[in-house]
């Protein structure tokens, strides 16, 4: 379980917010410019909050009281970006490996081909990202958290870049991810009927505060105004 | 067709040598200045940033004549080396390497510096969210993706530190063998009578070095440009 209780100022912006998240996928919801994406980068160890808590199962990652924090390398959080951020020097093969050899867990070939096989990149491990789709981009970057055998999975936006088609081709591989990985999803949208195929909980985020916690029904709520 | 005599191999061959190893020694020192004035914030560094770009704006002479009161016999680094270390440099090769990377170490921390803020930092953090710590980050993101930076002051140096003459000749004179590089050899023919044809081979030996160094640093920045935009 992910608790999350914490406050950073970003600018003349203030971020105070306080959730849980359990097992399945919890959608962070809200319009651009709430904090989401803020919120994803504290939990991953890329900025550090003012003040507040972390903690995922019975490790805390972050506590200003104790003034615990784990920098991002030892968190073990599988993070997915917008942009995919695939290493441009390396193979898809070694961008998929990196999680492991850093972590330094053993090979495992039947992992890597599970993975692969979930999806859908075996024609692409040998290729460069330079030379992959933004649709086959983001499958790499999902796979490459994947095999770092994360204790969270963050996704920020992972569709946001791109276009109707390519989500739609994305989407199944990611409902699949949460059904078979058994790893805790954070995922970051302003997209309510993506979240809709994905989310099992959903934390709605208004102007850097939690609005409102709870089911799916969430997602209706706030659509109208988000959609825009 | 160009009958070389033994003493210009000499000369060929020490400043290859010196040209070399003042690169190899400037380019640790290098990629490091390189990052603290690319990534970091600290008390001091436009006076670094001043100091690393000074050879390139003063006077060699005046280079070579700071090396020559700083590290020579009697300098305060260069006693120091001398009694801790053993290390001396005046009137050695090792003292032409030391003003050739003097020379040539602001061309080289310019090129990788300015590689080094073309990188996309994300990467840096993704690399991080992976488990890599800030140093295997720098081993395996950042200094490969700075490497045709890299490339290119490794060259610029080498080719200034090939070149060097003022501070050199300065700091530890013209001795044939010891210190004597193609360019003070050249120099030192063109002021005896009849040193042209010697002047004239080790002038076209010159061209021949640039223009396979030239060729080679664009072969390497190829190989490396490529790797990043596909097979």
């Amino acid at each position: 379980m992910l608790v999350v209780a914490v406050e950073k100022r970003l600018g003349d912006f203030t971020l105070a917010v306080k959730f849980e998240a359990t097992a399945g996928a919890t959608a962070l919801f809200g319009p651009s410019g709430a904090g989401k994406s803020s919120v994803a980068n504290l939990i991953a160890g890329l900025i550090a909050p003012d003040r507040g808590r972390i903690a995922l199962d019975d490790t805390v990652l972050f506590d200003s009281a104790s003034r615990v924090d784990v920098p991002p390398h030892l968190r073990r959080i599988g993070y997915v970006f917008q942009e995919g951020r695939l290493f441009p020097h390396l193979t898809v093969r070694r961008n998929l490996d990196y999680g492991r050899y850093m972590n330094g867990l053993p090979r495992a070939d039947d992992e890597m081909a599970r993975v692969v096989d979930l999806l859908d990149i075996g024609p692409l491990l040998a290729r460069r990202p330079g030379k992959l789709s933004g649709g086959e981009r983001q499958r790499v970057a999902i796979g490459r958290a994947l095999l770092m055998r994360p204790r969270l999975l963050l996704f920020d936006e992972p569709l946001a870049s791109l276009d109707a088609r390519r989500k739609r081709e994305i989407l199944p591989y990611l409902v699949r991810l949460r059904d078979d990985a058994k790893v805790p999803m954070l995922y970051v949208s302003h997209h309510a009927p993506e979240l809709k195929r994905i989310a099992t909980a959903v934390v709605l985020i208004e102007g850097g505060r939690v609005a409102a916690q709870g089911g799916l029904e969430l997602l209706d709520a706030g659509a109208t105004d988000m959609l825009a | 067709m160009l009958e070389l005599t033994p003493d210009e191999w000499i000369a060929i061959r020490l400043s290859l040598r010196i040209a070399l190893v003042a690169t190899a020694v400037a380019l640790p020192f290098g990629v490091a200045v390189a990052w603290l004035l690319a990534r970091k914030e600290f008390w001091g560094k436009a006076l670094l940033d001043g100091l690393v770009h000074l050879p390139l704006v003063l006077p060699p002479v005046v280079t070579g004549y700071l090396l020559l009161i700083s590290f020579g016999r009697k300098g305060p680094i260069g006693a120091f080396l001398a009694d801790t270390f053993g290390i001396v440099f005046s009137f050695r090769w090792t003292g032409a390497a030391l003003a050739c990377g003097v020379m040539g170490f602001p061309l080289l921390v310019r090129a990788i510096r300015l590689s080094l803020e073309a990188i996309d930092r994300r990467l840096e953090d993704a690399a991080a969210t992976l488990g890599a710590s800030r140093l295997w980050v720098f081993a395996t993101v950042t200094l490969p993706l700075a490497l045709p930076g890299v490339i290119a002051g490794l060259v610029l140096c080498f080719a200034k530190a090939l070149g060097e003459f003022g501070a050199t000749i300065t700091f530890v004179s013209n001795i044939p063998g010891e210190t004597q590089t193609l360019s003070a050899a050249i120099y030192t023919y063109t002021n005896v009578p009849g040193g042209d044809a010697a002047a004239g081979r080790l002038v076209v030996v010159a061209i021949a070095i640039a223009l396979v160094a030239l060729i080679a640093s664009e072969w390497f920045a190829r190989r490396a440009g490529m790797r990043f935009h596909g097979e």
